[in-house]
């Protein structure tokens, strides 16, 4: 005859819960591992780049001394860059979302649409880096200019803002939008004066984090043709151009070991910058959370 | 007076504001009837990347394929284009091995983030977590690439001596910390849509956490972590700066970690950023790699599409 034996259930539970808290302990250390991993990053980014940033480095262009070498050109060529990326891609990408939240009418066309933005988003970056060299650079002709590279970057993020975009339109609820019907609106009036006033804080937030990927791609602009070597800043869009990324990855081409910190003092202008839009973006989706 | 519009349509007769309501309906409906077509046009364009991606890559690698043989391309073990040896797999095992190895570290630590953040962390430690895993999935990968090659290399090196200064191992291992927090958040996405019900009936039956996390919220989310785990390989066979920076750029076919080898992507780069002409074979090349490349990330998007959706469980 076997009863409940209270020493065996204790034991056994002990060692069920020993186990339990084991894992849990594992699992914690799981996810340090990624902090530990940015905070090393941090830390040496920043000691070894910190000392690095003057204003011979912040208005200098670039130089075979590493004492010299500056990040104007890159900084300036980004924001060039960023000039062409944002209006292509911010008005592409709303209006695919607005025609496919609400106009398309469920069936393959928009089934189909869905889809293909879908995969364009896993397409590797490089990818549209060759298509930006063969469409914009050979067959429409227009060179190795910021025109090429900005637009190589508006069709890569084009997928982040449309499905950004596509969410916020369609967390606009249904009984604002009826009652703008019931007031004799028609479609697009309702879309210009209901939906997109009160899409538009998740449209920027969505927006300036496809810009903050974009600012920070490197390779499609390697493919597309931007200069690592560059002395004189870009005046229009049909310029000959550098980016902030170019500059940082040519300087840890190089062989000195001198131009370690010239990169680090680049990756930290480079990251305060992403830090500053994200600080925007996450200020502006606070602010205008849950407004219904 | 007849600036007040209330004023200038009392003067007017019936007939004559639906006349004039009709005028103005008219040029709303030309409104009305052109912004759908402006916005699915605007909408076609991004089926046209699509379209200008599958042409680029195949008109320009058809021009490849005059100049070499397909079939050596797609089995030969040699990539050496300036000695006009082009063999694909030579390139493909820098990107499956660097792809190894990043999964080996993204997986086991992505999954075990995403127990911890779904399962047994407070709102406290979520609010926390969260926002970090998101800071380190917004560096640009260039910034990974540097500090794998003057952070990571060497103290790998100082532990395994014969490790070469361009390495698969340290690459891999940065490419996989890069792909953490995207395998962390879609995990945590499939676990937490796992009803409580579920977690709550496990526990009354006496499972400990863990014992619920293993038996039903993980078997219950599985699709969604499996198709995490596709979208992550994708990731790392796409991934270019950090390898282009670490790996080095010597084409091999092997599965030693601690040498030197090139990726398809890094193969991109490199001709990128010296001047093969346009209109050379090693031009054309790059298509060639880049179709490849495209085929492989393209299969890995499809997969987890279709287990996320063939397998779901509906609750």
């Amino acid at each position: 005859m076997n009863y409940i034996d209270e020493q065996t259930v204790q034991k056994n539970m002990g060692n069920r819960i020993k186990k339990n808290k084991m894992w849990r302990w594992l699992f914690f250390s799981a996810t340090m591992i990624a902090l530990l991993f940015l905070a090393a990053l941090a830390y040496r980014i920043l000691t070894q780049g910190i000392g690095g940033i003057d204003w011979q480095f912040i208005s200098g262009f670039t130089s075979a001394s590493p004492e010299r070498a500056g990040i104007k050109a890159g900084v300036v060529g980004s924001l060039w860059l960023m000039a062409v990326t944002a209006p292509v891609t911010i008005i592409l990408g709303v209006a695919t979302a607005i025609y496919l939240e609400e106009y398309a009418k469920k069936g393959r066309l928009t089934n189909f649409i869905q889809t293909n933005i879908q995969n364009l988003a896993g397409v590797p970056s490089i990818v549209f880096g060759l298509l930006g060299l063969t469409i914009f650079v050979y067959v429409f002709n227009i060179g190795e200019v910021i025109l090429a590279g900005g637009l190589s970057l508006a069709l890569l993020v084009l997928p982040v803002i449309t499905v950004a975009a596509q969410e916020s339109v369609r967390a606009v609820p249904t009984d604002v939008k009826e009652a703008s019907y019931a007031m004799g609106a028609t479609k697009w009036q309702t879309v210009r004066r209901i939906i997109l006033p009160a899409a538009i804080p998740g449209i920027i937030t969505g927006s300036i984090l496809a810009l903050s990927r974009a600012i920070g791609e490197t390779a499609p602009l390697l493919v597309v043709g931007a200069s690592t070597a560059i002395f004189t800043l870009p005046n229009g869009i049909m310029s000959p151009y550098t980016a902030m990324p170019i500059q940082i990855f040519s300087w840890t081409q190089q062989p000195q070991q001198a131009f370690q910190g010239v990169a680090s003092a680049g990756i930290v202008i480079l990251l305060v910058i992403l830090l500053l839009m994200n600080s925007i973006a996450v200020f502006i989706r606070n602010k205008f959370q849950n407004r219904y | 007076m007849e600036s007040n519009p209330n004023e200038g349509n009392k003067q007017q007769s019936v007939s004559q504001r639906i006349q004039s309501n009709r005028q103005n309906r008219s040029g709303l409906m030309i409104i009305e009837s052109l912004v759908p077509k402006l916005l699915l046009l605007a909408s076609i364009i991004s089926v046209l990347v699509t379209v200008g991606i599958l042409y680029t890559l195949l008109s320009e690698a058809i021009t490849f394929f005059t100049q070499v043989n397909f079939f050596s391309f797609i089995t030969g073990l040699d990539w050496s284009p300036w000695q006009g040896r082009y063999g694909i797999l030579g390139l493909v095992s820098g990107t499956m091995l660097i792809t190894v190895i990043a999964m080996v570290v993204a997986i086991p630590v992505g999954v075990a983030s995403a127990i911890f953040l779904s399962e047994y962390a407070t709102d406290k430690w979520r609010r926390i977590l969260k926002p970090i895993l998101e800071v380190l999935a917004g560096i640009p990968t260039v910034v990974y690439g540097f500090f794998a090659l003057t952070f990571v290399t060497p103290i790998l090196r100082a532990i395994i001596p014969g490790l070469s200064f361009f390495n698969a191992l340290s690459a891999g291992i940065v490419v996989g910390v890069m792909i953490i927090p995207m395998i962390a958040s879609l995990t945590e996405d499939a676990m937490s849509s796992v009803p409580n019900e579920m977690r709550e009936g496990a526990m009354a039956l006496g499972a400990t956490r863990f014992e619920t996390t293993v038996r039903v919220v993980l078997p219950a989310s599985l699709s969604g972590i499996v198709a995490s785990f596709a979208l992550g390989i994708s990731r790392a066979i796409g991934e270019t700066m950090i390898v282009a920076i670490a790996a080095g750029a010597t084409p091999k076919f092997t599965l030693d970690p601690t040498q030197s080898i090139q990726t398809m992507t890094g193969y991109i780069v490199q001709v990128a950023k010296g001047d093969a002409g346009f209109g050379t074979t090693i031009y054309y090349s790059i298509y060639a790699v880049g179709a490849t490349l495209f085929v492989f990330t393209l299969i890995m998007n499809l997969l987890a599409q279709f287990i996320s959706r063939r397998y779901r469980e509906e609750y």
